[in-house]
């Protein structure tokens, strides 16, 4: 925090909340960590059966999910642990990897090369740099990719003298930046959320100060990462009717009904650990479940046109960050935007 | 174990720590992962041939390998552009290049002479067959060095290389590197057949490194 502190002049007048870690994230922290030990021990168990029970594919999946997981939530904890400037240093990582796996699978020409030198590397930090800065520039951080970037993008690469395919080649860049870098920003600008909660005796609204904005970072996370197992869970279990499968043979309406209901099921069950009553955090799971959805299916489509299963087939055969992430950054922009409407005093 | 300490002596300890963070770093700025095909990392004397599209090709396929054969393999560079400046001549001391000039050749004096009179019998080497650097994607004829170098050494295992993405790393003419995920494929070795002609070679190592790109 004391970093925070020496910078304060950029924040000038502006409070920037610090990161508190209060009882009820970290009982979610205790939750998260109880499930993942569970999974574990489950993934183990699996792995010593025979194989005639379960097929060794969906172990191994199984497992390097798990591993995946843990990875996640370790880093998650360890940058809340240094507060709110590490924990948005932290998805700045995740967001440069993802776009980095984004555009290493998208066909790009020579004359794309200084336009992307900008993207990594002035505007995929500009938008963090802007969330950090803090709430008041919520206007800012909300259109500099979508409005400024999309124009620099092109004009960039006009410049630079090739026309072919000029159209395609530009939206694939902006989409990148949009999915990996924008989308996913606003995820730790949760924490900047001046949260309101309904949860009084007369339904009036009130400062929220049982829980943190990082223990509402956490929620979201867990919700939208068990939408993902939940839909695939019951895929296998009923999946009779494939959605699309063309584009993912694994995603079916049971499984996208019965996630949908079981994650917004786990959403009430935790309604403790955020503002909203048990109601709101019913439809709070639901919607993220149902964008987590749209995410997968959206990168799944992406993939098949690009024919590889993963984000990171270049990395031996694991998946990619982004095959991970894909259902937080379809979700986070909605959640961002109803929390900070709904349940916010910021607005 | 009497391999490490033979390495031990022979790569003073200062250079060893420049070669870890000059490999490292080049992993990590070009995600390279280095997958070996049919073929598993060994000391033993070797001609790695690659594909070249990138400056970083030499220095990422050295950094894919372990540092027990990094201490012995040798890439081969121009010395026109690698004693050009402090900075290009620390990196190629850095990874022992054996830098070859490219204008002046004498007679007796043949790059393949050189590079065989270097490796005595304990060295490996990185060598780009295409000359220089391609743009396009499609790779260019290989020169006669490789053939040369399988004829007067026939013991020496020929280890083609492909280098996928590193052209969009940090193409040609471009001094900024964009950090895309690049890959080093190492194949099955290569010989030289009896009486095999020199074109005939040439292709068939090409095609080695060319049908790489779809594994």
């Amino acid at each position: 925090m004391n970093a925070l502190q020496h910078l304060a002049f950029f924040a000038e007048s502006e409070t920037v909340p610090i990161l508190q870690l209060n009882l009820p994230t970290l009982v979610l922290f205790g939750v998260v960590f109880g499930l993942l030990i569970i999974a574990s021990v489950a993934g183990q168990l699996m792995k010593r059966q025979s194989e005639s029970s379960i097929h060794p594919a969906v172990v191994r999946t199984f497992n390097s999910r798990v591993l995946a997981w843990w990875l996640l939530c370790a880093s998650v904890a360890l940058a809340f642990l240094f507060g709110r400037s590490a924990t948005i240093i932290l998805f700045f990582f995740i967001s440069f990897w993802a776009l980095r796996e984004f555009i290493t699978l998208t066909p790009t020409r020579l004359g794309d090369h200084r336009a992307l030198f900008w993207v990594f590397f002035v505007l995929t930090p500009l938008q963090y740099l802007l969330v950090w800065w803090g709430p008041s520039h919520y206007g800012l951080y909300s259109i500099a990719i979508p409005v400024y970037g999309f124009l620099f993008i092109p004009a960039r690469i006009a410049l630079s003298g090739d026309y072919k395919r000029f159209l395609e080649r530009a939206a694939k860049i902006q989409a990148g930046l949009l999915i990996c870098v924008y989308t996913l920003s606003f995820a730790p600008a949760l924490l900047d959320l001046k949260l309101v909660t309904y949860k009084t005796a007369d339904g009036s609204s009130a400062l929220w100060t049982d829980g943190s904005p990082a223990g509402l970072l956490l929620y979201f996370i867990l919700i939208a990462q068990l939408g993902d197992v939940m839909q695939y869970l019951w895929s296998q279990l009923l999946g009779r009717h494939v959605i699309a499968p063309e584009i993912n043979a694994s995603r079916t309406w049971e499984g996208l009904c019965g996630g949908v209901a079981s994650t917004t099921l786990v959403g009430i069950l935790l309604w403790w650990a955020t503002p909203f009553t048990y109601w709101q955090s019913a439809c709070m799971a639901l919607v993220i479940a149902v964008l987590g959805f749209a995410g997968g299916m959206t990168m799944s489509a992406i993939k098949r046109d690009r024919g590889v299963k993963d984000y990171g087939t270049l990395v031996e055969g694991h998946a990619g960050v982004l095959d991970r992430i894909d259902s937080i950054c379809f979700a986070a922009p909605v959640f961002f935007h109803l929390t900070r409407y709904c349940f916010s005093s910021s607005v | 174990m009497l391999i490490r300490r033979e390495l031990e002596d022979y790569v003073p300890p200062p250079m060893r720590v420049t070669q870890q963070v000059l490999s490292t770093a080049a992993r990590v700025l070009t995600g390279a992962t280095a997958r070996w095909v049919d073929c598993q990392p060994d000391t033993c004397q070797r001609v790695y041939f690659a594909n070249h599209t990138s400056h970083l090709d030499a220095l990422i396929i050295w950094s894919s390998l372990t540092p027990e054969i990094r201490a012995l393999t040798r890439p081969v560079a121009a010395k026109d552009y690698w004693e050009k400046g402090p900075v290009r001549k620390f990196i190629s001391s850095a990874f022992n290049a054996l830098l070859i000039d490219r204008k002046e050749i004498k007679v007796h004096q043949s790059p393949v002479d050189l590079m065989i009179r270097a490796i005595g019998n304990k060295e490996s080497l990185i060598v780009f067959p295409e000359g220089s650097r391609n743009t396009d994607s499609q790779m260019s004829d290989f020169k006669s060095g490789l053939f040369y170098l399988a004829k007067k050494r026939p013991d020496l295992e020929l280890i083609p290389v492909y280098i996928e993405n590193l052209n969009r790393v940090l193409p040609r003419g471009e001094f900024l590197p964009v950090p895309l995920l690049s890959c080093v494929k190492f194949g099955s070795p290569v010989w030289l057949e009896r009486s095999e002609p020199k074109m005939d070679f040439l292709r068939r190592a090409r095609e080695a490194v060319r049908r790489l790109k779809e594994v």
